[in-house]
């Protein structure tokens, strides 16, 4: 079964600093792939060496068996990757239909008689996000975790083979985050999703598989239960092995 | 609100097109200097209002239009608008030789390149006197003629008002069009709009040529208005009245920059004569004071300040192309 | 080769003397640039008032004492209007680059039309002072003295500001703030006490480059936007913010204006050009500072 996305011994050098370095990473389809690790750990350099926003000093990245480790960031978004970033990257001064218009305009020739569809696209997305009838409102208006939902309308207007999500649950109520959990939850597996995320609870509630990165190179892949086991994850995590409780719900007491 | 703007644009034109049974010849003539810098205006704001590009040079595609209508209408022929069609052309021309590199950079670094653009065009039309006739620019430029009539002042007047409105149309369209909202886009937010699969470099490049073609036709209105066009036409001081007329009249409504415009006309030529021909001063404070008390900042120019943590320029740029 | 030298040597002597008269001009553009991201469009009408100032007090015969006169007060003129804009910026800092480089040019229109107003529009000229406007030969060339000199004031003026940066407490802070400005602020340094200092000398020998350029370009409207755009492209070549690439880059660009226009004439416009477009797209980071710092 051919990987919906691979990275092939991924590294990125920036002068001395190895911030990547031989990262293997395979994402079948349809999985809900977290990807975690401490500070420093490459997670960002390597979520933009996939999105292209960077560009790898080594190894392969590939998108459904097909190498696209040459391709630029543009090229990719249109071969079906689509990204939401931990700041809500939206076009300010334009009311929200407005935005995910622009996102769905992308993919419909510029005829007039296809006006009609866009627009009802742009309702279907809409609503699909929870921003049903709030179209109208200006995109700088709206509240964090609105212009969360906004975003993840504007990366599924491609119809994207792979969402690629860089710290979903950042600066968010707990009530923002449960719906956010619900709208991934909800997404259709003709989406593979991959996500970097701090919140390790919203790890294990969402991810089918996981992968800890640290100081840039991969520690472990595995379902939440192993990696939650995992004693090296510790180390990486907390600086020494410990026997105390590394993650909230297993024991009562919080680690110190 | 649509309609009422229609409404509102037709009545403007109506208003305009009867002025010369009002004004005397004086007066005809000034508004006609109007139109062509409204025009210059509205064709700059597509690149600073809409697409975010602050361009400081623009006055060379005004001046490249000028000199090919005038060269033209002196070595060929003044005919109805043969003339403009050149100017467009030239200008065209000039912006999609110059504009692939201009667009390869954002910010301050593209406010410099164009200017540095302007002014090097500036210089070429001062040394290159064969063509250009130098410092003394081209003279006796002959009237446009419409059929075998050569035009007068109202007739002149007319030739331009119709032109500025095929013009401005074609940028009212453009900036309603999907290709306008995606430039506005690219103005909120350009790494979005690439991670939206949008090859934003192209679309600044086109509006970079559509905005030099239309300037280039507001040179080829200048040169059947003034009938002669000099190396200024072109220089930093035209160029920078330009960007103040789209700065006062308020960037991204296209009508706003054709307001502003009027005001700069106004202030250099009939007001400036009071003061001794000193309107760019004048011009020069109303332009600090608008700097400082625009609610929005230089509307519609939103930077990397906007959507993204600050970041300057140069480090931006840096980021954005780690490679 | 030697003929060729022979040939072109004044151009080349030219192009140096140019070269450092850019370098004192632009070295303040490129510190103020790359420490506050401010675009200081009126740097050029600073320059064409130092020329002004020139012609107002030394005239067309000047004494020594004349000229030493035009030299101190343009720095003194220079360094009020360098704080004058470091003020006026200010209350702008939280509204982004753009609107402070537009401020700047609005100080530039109003600046250049002032001068104008007292100045007229006319060509004005300035000689060298006395003992300076001979002419030397060499290499069987005569050669105006006043030009070597400028070129031994440059070198002079090069080294100071070199080892101002380089070397003192001052000049540190400033290759800080240009390295990294956000950790400067942490450390508690005040930004904007650097920032007045660097924008009021800058501006400073921006108007005493105007004065001793005087003797070469004299003064007259439009001076300040060829200058500026000059300033410019040497700042941008050489990084902004670094000493060391201003210097590099105003003898090279000095090179082109001079020995390139008399080899290419009009084509020597293109190159500068060419050499600014290439730089601003393969390596905007200037040519001489460091790649992806921080």
């Amino acid at each position: 079964m051919t990987a919906a996305l691979s990275c092939q011994s991924v590294s990125r050098t920036f002068g001395a600093l190895r911030a990547v370095d031989g990262v293997d990473l395979e994402i079948r389809p349809g999985a809900r792939h977290a990807l975690i690790g401490p500070n420093g750990a490459g997670k960002t350099t390597l979520f933009r060496l996939i999105t292209g926003l960077l560009r790898v000093s080594g190894g392969q990245v590939s998108l459904g068996g097909r190498d696209i480790t040459r391709l630029s960031e543009v090229r990719r978004a249109r071969l079906g990757i689509g990204q939401t970033l931990q700041h809500a990257s939206l076009f300010g001064s334009m009311t929200a239909a407005e935005n995910v218009a622009l996102a769905v305009r992308r993919h419909v020739p510029p005829v007039p008689v296809r006006e009609r569809a866009v627009w009802a696209r742009v309702d279907e997305l809409l609503t699909g996000v929870g921003l049903a009838g709030r179209g109208r409102v200006a995109a700088a208006a709206l509240s964090h975790g609105e212009r969360k939902q906004l975003e993840l309308a504007l990366a599924l207007a491609g119809r994207p083979r792979v969402l690629l999500m860089d710290e979903p649950a950042a600066g968010m109520s707990a009530a923002d985050r449960a719906r956010l959990a619900g709208l991934v939850r909800a997404l259709p597996e003709s989406v593979t999703i991959l996500f970097v995320e701090h919140d390790l609870d919203l790890v294990f509630d969402l991810a089918t598989e996981v992968t800890v990165l640290s100081l840039g190179r991969v520690l472990l892949t595995g379902t939440p239960a192993e990696v939650r086991s995992s004693p090296e994850v510790r180390t990486a995590y907390l600086g020494t092995a410990r026997d105390e409780p590394l993650f909230l719900g297993e024991a009562d007491v919080p680690a110190s | 609100m649509r309609a009422r703007l229609g409404y509102a644009g037709g009545a403007a034109v109506l208003v305009l097109a009867a002025a010369p049974y009002f004004l005397a010849p004086y007066a005809t003539t000034t508004l006609t200097r109007m139109l062509v810098f409204a025009l210059l205006a509205a064709s700059l704001d597509l690149l600073v209002g809409f697409a975010g590009l602050p361009a400081l040079g623009h006055a060379a595609y005004v001046g490249v239009g000028a000199y090919a209508a005038a060269w033209f209408a002196k070595n060929v022929g003044s005919a109805g608008p043969v003339p403009l069609v050149i100017a467009l052309g030239a200008g065209a021309v000039a912006a999609a030789a110059t504009g692939w590199v201009a667009v390869r950079t954002h910010g301050v670094f593209f406010l410099m390149l164009t200017l540095a653009i302007g002014e090097i065009v500036a210089q070429a039309a001062e040394t290159w006197e064969p063509v250009t006739g130098g410092s003394n620019g081209l003279y006796g430029v002959p009237a446009t003629r419409i059929g075998d009539t050569p035009l007068a002042v109202a007739g002149v007047y007319w030739y331009v008002l119709a032109a500025f409105v095929v013009g401005f149309l074609v940028l009212w369209l453009v900036s309603r069009s999907p290709f306008g909202a995606a430039l506005r886009g690219i103005r909120d937010n350009e790494p979005r709009m690439r991670a939206l699969g949008y090859a934003t470099r192209r679309y600044k490049y086109l509006a970079f040529v559509l905005s030099g073609a239309i300037a280039g036709l507001a040179g080829g209105l200048l040169a059947a208005q003034q009938r002669l066009v000099t190396p200024s036409d072109l220089g930093f001081t035209t160029a920078a009245l330009a960007l103040l007329a789209v700065i006062i009249g308020g960037s991204g409504s296209l009508w706003g920059p054709c307001l502003g415009a009027a005001v700069v006309i106004v202030v250099r030529d009939v007001v400036g004569p009071d003061i001794d021909g000193h309107g760019p001063l004048l011009l020069g404070l109303v332009f600090i004071l608008v700097v400082y008390l625009l609610p929005r900042g230089a509307a519609g120019l939103q930077w990397p300040t906007r959507n993204r943590p600050t970041a300057p320029p140069a480090r931006a740029l840096e980021e954005a192309r780690r490679s | 080769m030697l003929t060729w030298l022979d040939a072109n040597l004044v151009s080349i002597l030219n192009g140096v003397a140019i070269g450092f008269l850019l370098f004192i001009l632009a070295i303040g553009l490129s510190l103020i640039f790359g420490m506050m991201d401010v675009l200081n469009l009126a740097h050029g009408a600073l320059f064409l008032l130092g020329a002004y100032l020139a012609w107002m007090l030394a005239g067309a015969d000047p004494g020594w004492g004349a000229f030493a006169l035009a030299l101190v007060v343009a720095g003194l003129v220079g360094l009020a209007c360098g704080g004058a804009l470091a003020v006026m910026v200010e209350p702008l800092r939280r509204r982004g680059h753009l609107d402070q480089a537009l401020l700047t040019l609005g100080v530039a229109l109003v600046v250049s039309e002032l001068l104008a107003v007292f100045f007229g529009r006319d060509v004005r000229a300035v000689n060298p002072p006395p003992g300076l406007d001979r002419t030397v030969t060499v290499l069987g060339e005569a050669y105006p003295v006043y030009r070597l000199a400028l070129i031994g004031a440059g070198a002079v003026l090069a080294v100071v500001v070199h080892l101002v940066v380089e070397r003192t407490t001052v000049g540190s802070l400033v290759r800080a703030t240009v390295a990294d400005r956000d950790m400067v602020s942490a450390i508690g340094v005040d930004n904007r006490k650097v920032r007045l200092a660097v924008l009021g000398l800058g501006s400073l020998m921006a108007a005493v480059a105007g004065v001793l350029g005087a003797p070469i370009y004299g003064a007259r409207p439009g001076l300040d936007a060829t200058v500026l755009i000059l300033a410019l492209v040497v700042v941008v070549i050489g990084g902004l913010g670094s000493v060391r690439g201003a210097l590099v880059a105003a003898l090279l660009i000095g090179q082109i204006e001079s020995l390139g226009r008399a080899l290419l004439a009009d084509a020597a416009s293109f190159v500068l050009f060419g050499a600014l477009a290439i730089v601003l797209i393969a390596r905007p980071q200037g040519l001489f500072t460091r790649s992806g710092a921080s």
